[in-house]
């Protein structure tokens, strides 16, 4: 019957991208955050973005949305909008105060997701994209759990070049691939840094083992692209803006952009593809 | 009369702890372990980021394995004089590249055996490095390192 529930609120969705990394502070959160914005700069197009980091919900101040509450109506919880097509879900619009630590074991933390997809009235969307926290805990196994009841089209996978990073995210794929959600492909973020004054190029994160590209070669996944480290994508972020607005000319921005379109290919194509098998 | 207990030679308990990933702080507790050694002091790090282990590349003994003795696991000895003893469920997993697809409950029951049942027998100091977040691992090594007194944590952030 729940699964019944959960089918019937999720029958509008189209798309769902799920973003993981199996590292944390990669980057996934900017990523979900800007990935809907690009979306959604299509304005025929409804884009949901769910925030399921429990313990660190990035993505309320990431979209200009601190502050922010949840209200109820008689057709559920209503998402909070950034634009007429791009609505919200955090836990962080559920607290009194943004500094206030959610400090839950998993079981508790699996019933808020349940009831963010059960109960957030997104109403019919084209994406729905998933920001998750790191790891391959609770919160992964229950999305993919839940959202069984629906279709996911697969995974972004975010990293960054160093092997501490990769280390995780070979994990991740691990997970990806033992619970059977198809990975779009692989993010390279913090990929080299070109001074605006010199212009020359750094490796703030050295990839010492081949950094993404050699690990997508060698794990046999997509490399979706990489993307340059650029300070205004931290700002951006703390400012609640859109770096993609804020920079149109940055290659930070090109790349991300890049990235976005193979994801919308990959989710139309694969919706053709359904269609031809059903 | 009471038994003593794995963690009863350790001085001092020091916990490393972000909430926000990708911080630094497994490179810290790596660094601070290092540094205390140096300055003459045993030193043990207690892993408990059971997702995403850190440790062990950074002080390149990814491919060690544990052993047993009577009163539990025998830590990884590393470090230029093998003097820094580690636990992490890095040496227990068969591939390095094995996701620990774990809920709560079998993540806590770990996190208890690692704090109780590691011989490290005696220490100046014990470094726990966590995973990001303030969810299982948190409250279970917290609960479980409590009757030991641990002196405090240390905070690690980035600046935006």
């Amino acid at each position: 019957a729940e699964a019944a529930e959960l089918r019937a609120r999720l029958r509008a969705v189209r798309h769902t991208v799920l973003v993981l990394s199996g590292k944390g502070g990669v980057g996934k959160s900017t990523f979900s955050a800007l990935l809907a914005h690009g979306l959604a700069a299509d304005e025929t197009k409804q884009v949901a973005l769910l925030d399921i980091d429990i313990c660190g919900p990035s993505i309320p101040k990431m979209m200009g949305l601190e502050g922010e509450q949840v209200h109820q109506s008689g057709s559920g919880w209503s998402p909070v909008y950034v634009e007429e097509n791009l609505g919200v879900m955090s836990v962080g619009f559920l607290l009194s105060s943004p500094d206030d630590a959610v400090i839950w074991r998993g079981p508790k933390k699996n019933g808020l997701i349940k009831q963010f997809l059960r109960d957030v009235d997104w109403g019919e969307v084209d994406y729905l994209i998933v920001d998750t926290p790191p790891g391959t805990s609770d919160e992964h196994l229950s999305i993919v759990q839940y959202l069984s009841a629906t279709h996911i089209d697969g995974a972004v996978i975010v990293t960054t070049p160093q092997e501490v990073s990769l280390q995780d995210v070979r994990k991740e794929i691990n997970f990806c691939r033992k619970v059977k959600l198809p990975i779009i492909g692989v993010v390279e973020n913090m990929s080299g840094f070109v001074c605006p004054k010199c212009k020359s190029e750094s490796q703030i994160f050295p990839p010492t083992t081949g950094g993404a590209e050699k690990m997508c070669q060698n794990m046999n996944v997509s490399l979706l692209g990489k993307v340059p480290l650029d300070p205004l994508i931290g700002r951006s972020c703390d400012r609640g803006q859109s770096f993609l607005a804020e920079a149109p000319e940055s290659p930070a921005t090109l790349s991300y952009r890049n990235i976005i379109q193979r994801i919308q290919e990959y989710c139309e194509q694969h919706h053709l593809q359904e269609e031809k098998i059903m | 009369l009471a038994e003593r207990t794995n963690l009863a030679g350790v001085q001092h308990i020091l916990l490393v702890l972000s909430g926000k990933g990708g911080v630094g702080k497994s490179t810290l507790s790596t660094e601070l372990a290092l540094a205390l050694r140096n300055a003459g002091k045993r030193v043990g790090i207690l892993d408990v980021d059971l997702c995403g282990p850190s440790i062990p590349r950074m002080l390149r003994v990814q491919d060690s394995a544990v052993h047993q003795c009577d009163s539990g696991w025998v830590p990884v000895f590393v470090g230029q004089d093998k003097a820094i003893a580690l636990m992490s469920i890095g040496f227990l997993l068969e591939r390095p590249d094995d996701a620990v697809v774990w809920r709560g409950p079998k993540k806590n029951a770990l996190i208890k055996q690692f704090v109780t049942d590691v011989a490290w027998g005696d220490l100046d100091f014990l470094i726990v490095d966590t995973p990001p977040g303030t969810s299982d691992e948190h409250i279970s090594t917290v609960e479980a390192l409590r009757p030991h007194q641990p002196l405090g944590a240390i905070l690690v952030t980035t600046p935006q």
